[in-house]
């Protein structure tokens, strides 16, 4: 496939600072839905507010670009109105968590058909680098200028426990991990989510002593864990430091799903 | 054949919609519009409709607004907590053009207030309450047969308008049971579907864009930020702002006299009642009983955009007497239009004006 | 002519009900007019329940009650909160098993819980007993129209115990002799 295709090359160059992650998330995503043979007309994006919800608006399929922490709900309604549709919601960490958290759960719980992909660079990156729900206990953002105090939310937990049928975490340094993983979401259905950690070296990295693009990839490809191995550690007896992130599959299941032509 | 049902009007706003092939309801419940919810739950799964009760009101409005852009007529129905909770995504759906019936059957406020009583107080909500300029259109039924009427109604109106409809009820014509004559079919207008050629929100002549439905190829991008014809982001440009915003409201605005609706009673009357909702009924009581002609009555079907013209058939009258169940919201907007008397009657709590109060009062201004 | 008629009760005896199937067999059977309302309080069950019907032969303009013609009370709570300050030219029909107070104006005593429970079995049919007995003294609705709002309104297999019931009001108000 070429991007062009898929891309509205007509908005280029897009709003995206150099070095985000976003953009290898879109890649991944477009390669994903081509892999899966869909065609432009029967897929919709939508999204909510933020740098990862500007993404369907370069992209050539239906989109909806929706109010702040709503896109979940937005795309119930797509979905639930015309089942045919094929409904991927593009979200980030601040959008999907915290004004959004409770449409993200009741999401979850409906199971309802949607492959959700939150890029979560742990800060509001749009609005000049604001603490999220996502930003590690001591991490520095304009809004926690002492370090964060407060817990970040696990998403996937969260995402599990509340019921998706289908939830992976990976980042921006594993391009064909998660592009299978967003694929493997697509094809599943019921809810289906997909977090992908990403850089933004210009306000979370440049504040918290990951100022090069490359050195956020590298913490992201040195702290990764497999879900796998994290269990095989746990199950030793062995302690798996705070600051790993664990990567992998982390639900995979077949409960009913809502929005799914009968 | 048309038949004769007792129904609630809670539910002959349901069946008003039904007929008019909306598909979708996606709501939360409240009192006192439940009612609405639960029949339309009961209802719409036979006719291949979807009925989803939504996490909250914000998820209720935004649910709608997505399934209006696979082309399905879609509502919602609230109160004022709910009402005050969809007014963001209000905005998004005035934004990107979205057609979508909302019902609030009003309650007494501020806050959680007389969650079983009758008010109007969100008249002024439902034309101003979310951010920057904007223009919708409102009903207010005054009986269990508008219920039905005016919400089928409401749907031609979104899909004529492209905008959110507000059918503004209260407690009193929600709740209460009276005869209904339910027609064989009610007139469904189409929604104009996006030309061959033309760009997703390049207007035409009645200032309004053809609609491009999701899933047809129209391959269109739909934002609330503001955007140019193409319907790509353009949020700096001061021109094509004002622009966009401009022809937002030009589209309500330009038609006020033409969609205009109301009973007109005396035109030729010297004290002349404006009512909407349900003090109609108490004027319409006091209109039987004292039989004058020097008292007339103009009974707002369409609430937004106020008609002013409507003032002017009214050439006599020396006063005008506006009864509501708020402290004046809509006697405000007639005061701004006219030189002649207007006297607001402010009716909080829950109750009807009563109908000797008003005779009183014009009795008084003869 | 315009008819007010008020019911009060307790929560579940069906009050609500009552004046939805009067005001049904005016509109529906007696090409009458008919508006029916009601009191909402956050009780599903229990307190005082009140609910209104006003008939007419000509459209009902004001939709509430303000001076019932007619009571129909069938708890004690209920007279006292909605039936106490009945004007003198009123009816009220009481339940006589159930409330011990009695109006100033005309009363008409129906033992409707007794006889639903003693002569039919079923305590929850008083207030199809009540309407019969409404039906029959003050003649607001026929009958024709009133049975067949009834076999309206009521769950499927309750028919005849509920037409019953309504004889059963018909016969006892028949009984008064205050017509």
């Amino acid at each position: 496939m070429t991007f062009d295709e898929w891309l509205r090359v007509d908005r280029l160059p897009h709003i995206y600072c150099a070095g985000c992650g976003n953009g290898t998330v879109i890649n991944c995503t477009l390669s994903a839905v081509d892999q899966m043979g869909w065609k432009k007309e029967e897929i919709v994006f939508v999204s909510g507010i933020g740098c990862s919800s500007r993404a369907p608006g370069y992209i050539v399929t239906d989109s909806l670009h929706t109010t702040h922490g709503r896109a979940i709900a937005f795309a119930t309604g797509i979905k639930m109105a015309n089942p045919d549709l094929k409904v991927v919601v593009f979200t980030g960490d601040g959008d999907l968590a915290a004004i959004g958290g409770n449409h993200f759960i009741h999401g979850c719980r409906r199971n309802i058909d949607l492959t959700v992909i939150c890029m979560n660079n742990m800060i509001y990156g749009m609005t000049g680098g604001q603490g999220s729900p996502t930003t590690p206990r001591g991490a520095l953002s304009t809004t926690t200028p002492y370090g964060s105090s407060e817990a970040a939310f696990d998403l996937c937990g969260l995402a599990a426990a509340a019921g998706a049928n289908y939830v992976a975490r990976y980042t921006s340094y594993h391009v064909k991990e998660l592009t299978l993983a967003i694929r493997t979401g697509l094809g599943n259905p019921g809810f289906s989510f997909i977090e992908a950690l990403v850089q933004c070296p210009t306000n979370y990295g440049r504040r918290n002593k990951l100022r090069q693009v490359s050195d956020q990839i590298e913490y992201f490809k040195s702290h990764a864990i497999l879900a796998q191995k994290a269990e095989r550690m746990r199950e030793e007896g062995k302690k798996i430091p705070d600051d790993m992130i664990i990567i992998g599959e982390l639900a995979r299941r077949n409960r009913p799903a809502l929005g799914v032509r009968k | 054949m048309s038949r004769i049902d007792f129904m609630q009007g809670n539910t002959a706003c349901a069946e008003g919609a039904l007929a008019a092939g909306c598909r979708f309801f996606g709501g939360y419940p409240i009192t006192p519009s439940t009612e609405i919810a639960e029949h339309m739950a009961a209802k719409l799964p036979k006719v291949g409709g979807v009925f989803i009760q939504m996490e909250d009101e914000i998820a209720g409005i935004a649910s709608v607004i997505g399934a209006s852009w696979t082309g399905a007529r879609a509502m919602t129905a609230t109160s004022g907590p709910g009402f005050s909770l969809m007014m963001e995504n209000i905005g998004f759906a005035v934004m990107t053009e979205t057609p979508c019936v909302v019902v609030n059957i009003q309650r007494g406020g501020p806050s959680t207030g007389q969650p079983t009583m009758a008010a109007q107080g969100d008249m002024l909500q439902c034309r101003f309450g979310s951010h920057g300029d904007y223009s919708i259109i409102a009903l207010s039924p005054a009986s269990v047969q508008e219920m039905y009427d005016l919400t089928a109604e409401a749907f031609n109106l979104a899909d004529r308008f492209r905008i959110p409809v507000f059918v503004m009820a209260d407690e009193i014509i929600g709740h209460m049971r009276e005869r209904l004559m339910i027609p064989d079919s009610v007139h469904r207008g189409e929604r104009k579907l996006l030309g061959k050629g033309n760009l997703p929100y390049q207007a035409d002549d009645d200032l309004v864009p053809g609609f491009p439905v999701f899933g047809k190829g129209y391959g269109v991008h739909v934002t609330g930020l503001t955007h140019d014809e193409r319907g790509y982001p353009c949020a700096t440009s001061p021109s094509v702002h004002e622009c966009l915003v401009k022809r937002l409201v030009d589209k309500v605005e330009s038609a006020r006299d033409s969609i205009a609706s109301c009973d007109i009673v005396n035109p030729d009357a010297r004290v002349v009642f404006i009512s909407y909702g349900a003090p109609s009924r108490a004027v319409e009581q006091v209109l039987h009983d004292i039989h004058n002609d020097n008292v007339g009555h103009l009974r707002l079907k369409l609430v937004w955009p106020f008609a002013e013209s409507l003032l002017s058939r009214f050439s006599n009258a020396e006063t005008f007497i506006v009864p509501e169940l708020n402290m004046g919201q809509m006697a405000r907007e007639i005061k701004r239009h006219t030189n002649r008397r207007v006297i607001p009657v402010p009716k909080l709590g829950g109750a009807l004006h009563d109908p000797f109060d008003l005779a009183a009062l014009v009795e008084e201004l003869l | 002519m315009r008819t007010e008629i008020r019911f009060s009760g307790f929560g579940g005896q069906g009050i609500i009900l009552a004046a939805v199937i009067v005001g049904r067999a005016a509109v529906m059977y007696d090409a009458k007019y008919a508006v029916q309302t009601q009191v909402y309080g956050p009780e599903a069950r229990g307190g005082a329940s009140m609910s209104a019907v006003i008939i007419d032969d000509e459209p009902v303009l004001f939709p509430k009650v303000t001076s019932p013609d007619v009571y129909v009370i069938m708890s004690q709570e209920g007279f006292e909160k909605y039936g106490v300050s009945a004007g003198e030219r009123a009816v009220m029909l009481v339940d006589s098993s159930l409330v011990q107070s009695r109006p100033g104006c005309r009363c008409i005593e129906i033992p409707a819980t007794k006889v639903a429970r003693e002569a039919l079995g079923r305590d929850i049919v008083a207030n199809i007993i009540m309407i019969g007995a409404l039906v029959a003294a003050t003649g607001v609705v026929s009958r024709e129209a009133i049975e067949k709002a009834i076999l309206d309104s009521v769950p499927k297999g309750t028919e005849e115990l509920n037409l019953k019931a309504m004889r059963k009001g018909f016969e006892l108000a028949g009984q008064v002799k205050c017509e």
